[in-house]
């Protein structure tokens, strides 16, 4: 299932669409489950479940935390699969944001023929360019899987062009030069580069690194069409005493954000 | 055969492309950059013409070819020792840190990032940071920072701002995590000095044009003392960068035989090793598509040698070219191989290598048997054994306080 419905009906009333993202197997395939489901109960449009990987290198000290948690506990790919199915079951699109040698390991089409089977969206991949992605794209065309690439504020407007061409979904904006994290403002070169994606794309683009607040996403929201916050969330489960309270604290954190991404101003286009 | 990468930086060998470049788009305009300064860099004279003083004056190239006479009586062939354990600061890696920190002059960043196992390329980072007037920080594993104390103070003493990474195994890998992480947040001001033949495009062209030196050189040598091209070359291959240093001049020349040896570790059976071309497969880690040691989800799986600056579990991609064309051969040498060559060519020649090159010495007395008597060999002795004391004091018991008389190898 696509996110482009999501997408489609969020802006049509006129707000944008919040996007909570959630590592597999943190602290347990059961809980990163139930707070990814939470999450959709409390207003996330969108699911990203993360397939923890060793070396993440486009990650904060946070997202790194969980990731080695979840490899700890033996978190393994086919857990990744049933985490989506599972989260899947409340309607809400899921997508899989992964590092791309987990993919690669298990098979490009296979992988995509068993996350198209658990109703999994598509793809988010931070490390994988679509230059580098020939057969990405064609498997993605084979299972109607979406592709969310990025764009960064170092990208030049050719390589913006390039990969919103390639991309299917929406176009992942990341608002920083950096890794993921919570951040203290909500970037400078954020909208400026919402700008230049824009001018390439009529696809949805959402904003994403730094966000933790509901003010923040409402900021954001003011220019995106989609609010994407990860380590905020992560930090809920990983701050908590027990997991009920870590779902709570996620379910709580989810229903701010999206408070704030649902009143930002339709962006203007 | 070609050997040299697609201008993104395939090297296509068996319909697969290894190399290229599998890091977020955040950097994608920084190795453009890059790209195209190491092109203008390699057909400018007034660049070439630094490199090869800084190359002649300060770092003491080129290196000698030594005729190890006795340890070439005692296994039966000619070896040829290719001297990088003299260059200044030690190894062959001065010739990599010279030409990128030039590069970064060239492009206007005033600091570079590097990452380091041991401390070998840190130290010869931090030389260049010195040399040149810029800002350092080394990444290194917060257990490799106890381990190398000396190298640590010998960074800092450098002006080097030295980094200790407690993230994931501690070890290289995550340390190139780090500076990686440093670099998409950095990447205006910043160079990543890449340590080794691997990493995205450009870095394995580029890197392994900078050591290169090593093979125009040798060869030149060789024909030079004794009046032909040697038969065989012999490296040791972590990532893979003395190797592919040693080995390229030698490519076209059909005739003589490449040899890579890698990190064998305590066997290759035992799982416990760094022997990626060997028991690796294929895979994408730190910005190539090479081999890679992982597990059946595609984890890196931790890799082990006895020696810091081979343990790492992935290898530079054109020497995954190089293994999957044929045109060289990589196998595994093992930790005790390793410390009995260490010591042979201590008590023949008074060189003590460092434990990386000993896997090449080790490997040259393996292949000797298989070659003609008048074979020539030509080892890249790629650095000097000052640094591993410690391991082949504890190796050998060498230090009086242990009480073991015994040797081990």
């Amino acid at each position: 299932m696509s996110v482009t419905p999501t997408l489609e009906k969020t802006r049509a009333a006129g707000h944008a669409a919040l996007v909570g993202y959630l590592p597999a197997g943190f602290p347990t395939v059961a809980t990163a489950t139930a707070a990814a489901r939470a999450m959709v109960e409390a207003g996330a449009d969108i699911v990203e479940i993360g397939f923890p990987y060793s070396d993440p290198v486009m990650d904060g000290p946070v997202i790194q935390r969980a990731a080695e948690r979840a490899l700890a506990g033996g978190l393994r790919a086919a857990d990744v699969l049933r985490t989506v199915e599972g989260v899947a079951e409340t309607g809400a699109p899921v997508l899989v944001m992964t590092y791309w040698n987990p993919v690669l390991r298990y098979g490009v089409d296979a992988f995509a023929r068993d996350l198209a089977a658990a109703g999994g969206a598509g793809l988010i991949t931070p490390d994988l360019i679509p230059d580098e992605g020939e057969d990405w794209l064609a498997a993605s065309d084979a299972h109607g899987l979406d592709r969310v690439f990025l764009v960064a504020p170092s990208s030049s407007e050719e390589r913006i062009a390039s990969t919103v061409a390639a991309t299917r979904g929406f176009v992942y904006a990341q608002s920083v030069m950096g890794v993921t994290g919570a951040r203290e403002h909500t970037s400078s070169a954020a909208p400026d580069l919402v700008t230049r994606t824009r001018r390439a794309t009529e696809l949805p683009i959402g904003v994403g690194l730094g966000v933790r607040s509901g003010a923040q996403a409402a900021e954001v929201a003011g220019y995106a069409d989609a609010v994407i916050v990860g380590s905020a969330l992560v930090k809920c489960l990983l701050d908590a005493g027990d997991e009920k309270e870590g779902i709570a604290a996620v379910r709580a954190l989810t229903a701010e954000l999206a408070e704030g991404a649902h009143a930002g101003a339709r962006p203007t286009r | 055969m070609s050997a040299q990468p697609d201008p993104t930086g395939h090297f296509t060998a068996q319909g697969i492309n290894f190399g290229g470049r599998f890091v977020p788009e955040a950097l994608i305009a920084a190795l453009d950059e890059l790209d195209a300064a190491y092109r203008k860099a390699f057909s400018d004279p007034v660049f070439l013409g630094e490199f090869e003083r800084l190359q002649r004056e300060y770092a003491g190239l080129p290196s000698m070819l030594y005729d190890a006479r006795r340890l070439s009586a005692t296994v039966g062939r000619r070896i040829l020792l290719k001297r990088e354990d003299l260059n200044h600061t030690g190894a062959h890696k001065i010739r990599n840190v010279l030409g990128q920190a030039l590069l970064t002059k060239h492009m206007g960043k005033p600091r570079i990032i590097a990452e380091t196992g041991a401390g070998q390329h840190g130290v010869a980072s931090a030389t260049a940071a010195a040399l040149f007037d810029l800002e350092c920080t080394v990444y290194m594993g917060a257990e490799d920072t106890r381990r190398q104390a000396l190298n640590v103070a010998r960074m800092r003493m450098l002006g080097a701002e030295v980094v200790p990474v407690t993230t994931g195994s501690q070890t290289l890998k995550d340390a190139m995590n780090e500076a990686l992480r440093d670099w998409v947040s950095s990447v205006d001001r910043t160079h990543y000095l890449i340590g080794s033949a691997g990493g995205p495009h450009p870095f394995p062209a580029m890197v392994r044009d900078f050591v290169r030196g090593i093979s125009v050189e040798a060869r030149q040598q060789c024909l030079d003392q004794v009046g032909r091209l040697p038969d065989a070359v012999a490296a040791c291959v972590g990532g893979g960068s003395n190797a592919i240093g040693a080995f390229h001049a030698f490519i076209p020349d059909e005739s003589v035989a490449l040899y890579g040896f890698e990190a064998g570790g305590d066997g290759v059976e035992t799982g416990r090793h760094a022997a990626t071309l060997t028991a690796g497969s294929l895979g994408v880690l730190h910005g190539a598509r090479t081999y890679v040691l992982q597990d059946a989800d595609g984890q890196t799986i931790e890799s082990h040698s006895i020696s810091a600056g081979l343990d790492y579990p992935a290898v530079g991609p054109e020497h995954a070219f190089l293994r999957d064309t044929g045109r060289a051969h990589y196998e595994a040498v093992t930790d005790a191989e390793a410390m009995a060559a260490m010591r042979l060519l201590t008590r023949t020649e008074g060189i003590i290598p460092a434990i990386e090159s000993a896997h090449a010495v080790a490997g040259a007395l393996r292949i000797a048997p298989s070659l003609p008597e008048d074979a020539v060999i030509v080892v890249c002795l790629s650095g000097r054994g000052d640094k591993d004391m410690d391991t082949a004091a504890t190796w050998f018991g060498l230090y009086d306080e242990t009480g073991d008389s015994g040797e081990q190898a």
